[in-house]
């Protein structure tokens, strides 16, 4: 409510402000709608339509059901959901257990290894000796690549952190200790439930990051046949590459008629499948921002 | 306590944070020392061991290197281009999202304009030449009256002013987060204060508001400064082979090109150290100004 000493705005403000926001809203989601209602829009309605389809009129899952018939997309699909699983259990379970060990004031030795993680914010190895020291661990086509360097975030380890610090009773973990509980019971059954909301939005990070992985893909891996999904979609969107695998009546009519490029619609769900699980996933977790895990942590 | 028993008391807290240290010094630290090859005449065949030192070789050819300054004075053009461009516009936005009375409309609002930040850049890309490359909508549009198409894809000319907008369509709603945590902690007390002495609407964005958010805005402008020689990565190699190496070329991209896809490993390995170092001394100067001024900045002496 408007508190009754704030002035109202004058009409004129009042429509600047609305239309700004309906343009800001617009701005976002008319690309995602456009792109979406291409990939599920039959060939003859992107004829029509001469390229992307912003009304809808026929509606058809074709382009899916050929990127799951097997073949390269598909592939790729499966390898990104995978790294993205493996990664984010690894990462939130590695970076919950530190940011735990450190959470107590005064305990032995947490100055410096808080000092070892703080410092990575200030100076980065770089490109080329990380490089180095992957491949002379031999990860190069090795999925681990995908996950292990980038493993630990040290940001996510400092807000998760201070949310132990700030955000748990102290009292609860201390008369835990008393009862002779051990430190790791102590984490999985008192303060992790308790840690849900800053666990998800980590978790959100963590996952993102592995789904949207690209460069380190294209540096360790020279295998396409270990492609991820961000791969794929430079090669055939950003760079127009022929889709292998996918062999349907309607890539059959396309590849006869402009060479081998993979139909609009096809394009189109390549980039509605890297978007997906971002859009189903990030709703869950969003409320939690505004709920004060990060802002907190910002803050503190 | 003494140490021993404290560390009696604490060893299951170490062992809790082993496995990060352990993966920060194999993944971080060894690279940082990694280093050493920017020294070296490395060659991937003899090995770090056993390749020759060559003392400042490196840095001197570097130095030397007129492209190597190109590529520096473009990452900085871009970096101030997006001061002016790009730096205000989480404001701004953060601005207009705190002055929405209604609660959910303001929650819906929120969400729609951080969802970007969580696309990869590959799908950014992908989505904006979709709708302004040349195959794109607007193109598709422009050509259905008759009217002449370009492509700002492709073209040097606009690209800062591309991969300005594309910072901001991707990342700006994202940033209001830190701005919208700040506001929301200014006493509404101060407002009613301002309005009794009779201070207007705007005097009050400029005397309460914005002098909320003075803090946030040094941080972000001090680690801001501290990154001036990085504008992003994956995003400027992405778009490398549509414009052209001499427009979309920043320092990160030519270390990935001179050193991975051409092997000058030691060249490259040595440009990327210029860089960590340049970042190191920027924001240390950043954060001495900042004290001067009696602001916070990144970190304070304790």
């Amino acid at each position: 409510m408007r508190p009754i000493w704030m002035e109202e705005p004058t009409p004129p403000e009042k429509v600047l402000k609305a239309g700004a926001i309906v343009l800001v809203l617009l701005a976002v989601l008319f690309p995602l709608y456009v792109v979406v209602l291409t990939s599920i829009s039959t060939q003859a309605s992107v004829a029509e339509a001469g390229g992307l389809v912003i009304v809808p009129h026929g509606i058809t899952f074709g382009a899916y059901t050929d990127l799951f018939s097997g073949g390269v997309v598909t592939r790729s699909v499966i390898v990104s959901t995978g790294i993205t699983l493996v990664g984010t259990v690894l990462s939130v379970a590695v970076t919950v257990m530190a940011a735990y060990g450190l959470s107590r004031p005064n305990s032995f030795g947490h100055r410096p290894l808080l000092f070892i993680i703080l410092l990575t914010f200030l100076f980065g190895p770089g490109i080329i000796p990380t490089y180095l020291l992957v491949q002379s661990l031999g990860l190069i086509d090795n999925f681990a690549s995908l996950i292990l360097p980038g493993a630990v975030a040290a940001f996510n380890v400092v807000v998760v952190r201070s949310f132990f610090m700030n955000s748990i009773p102290q009292d609860l973990i201390d008369s835990a200790r008393l009862d002779g509980a051990s430190e790791f019971r102590i984490l999985r059954e008192i303060v992790l439930p308790l840690s849900k909301a800053v666990t998800a939005v980590i978790a959100l990070f963590y996952g993102v990051g592995y789904w949207n992985a690209f460069f380190n893909a294209l540096l360790y891996l020279n295998d396409n046949g270990k492609w991820p999904l961000q791969l794929v979609l430079r090669a055939y969107v950003l760079q127009g590459q022929p889709i292998p695998g996918v062999n349907s009546v309607q890539q059959a009519a396309a590849n006869s008629l402009t060479g081998a490029a993979p139909t609009l619609a096809i394009k189109m769900a390549v980039i509605t499948l890297a978007v997906i699980p971002v859009l189903i996933v990030y709703p869950f977790v969003q409320r939690h921002f505004t709920k004060g895990v990060i802002i907190g942590a910002v803050k503190g | 306590m003494s140490w021993r028993a404290k560390l009696r008391r604490d060893w299951p807290l170490i062992v809790l944070t082993a496995p990060a240290i352990l993966l920060l010094l194999v993944f971080h630290y060894i690279p940082l020392l990694g280093n050493v090859i920017a020294f070296q005449d490395y060659s991937p065949f003899v090995g770090i061991a056993d390749s020759p030192f060559v003392g400042l070789d490196n840095f001197q050819r570097l130095f030397g290197d007129p492209t190597f300054w190109h590529v520096v004075l473009n990452t900085l053009q871009i970096t101030s281009f997006q001061l002016v461009f790009y730096f205000p516009v989480p404001i701004g936005l953060a601005l207009l999202l705190n002055s929405l009375m209604g609660e959910r409309l303001k929650t819906f609002v929120q969400s729609v304009v951080y969802l970007p930040h969580f696309f990869s850049w590959v799908l950014v890309i992908a989505l904006f030449g979709q709708m302004l490359g040349g195959a794109g909508l607007l193109a598709q549009v422009l050509r259905e009256h008759g009217l002449a198409t370009f492509d700002v894809m492709t073209n040097p000319r606009t690209f800062l002013l591309l991969v300005t907008s594309q910072a901001v369509w991707k990342d700006a709603g994202w940033g209001t987060i830190i701005f919208l945590a700040a506001l929301s902690t200014v006493d509404a007390n101060l407002y009613e204060a301002a309005a009794v002495d009779g201070a207007s609407r705007w005097r009050m964005l400029w005397h309460v508001t914005l002098a909320a958010l003075r803090p946030v805005i040094v941080l972000l402008l001090i680690l801001r400064l501290g990154d001036a020689l990085t504008v992003g990565f994956e995003q400027y190699l992405l778009q490398h082979d549509a414009v052209g190496a001499s427009t979309a070329e920043v320092v990160d991209t030519y270390v990935y090109y001179t050193g991975i896809v051409r092997g000058g490993w030691s060249y490259a390995a040595a440009a990327g150290l210029f860089k960590g170092l340049v970042g190191l001394t920027l924001i240390l100067v950043a954060n001495k100004v900042a004290h001067v001024f009696g602001q916070d900045g990144v970190y304070r002496r304790a």
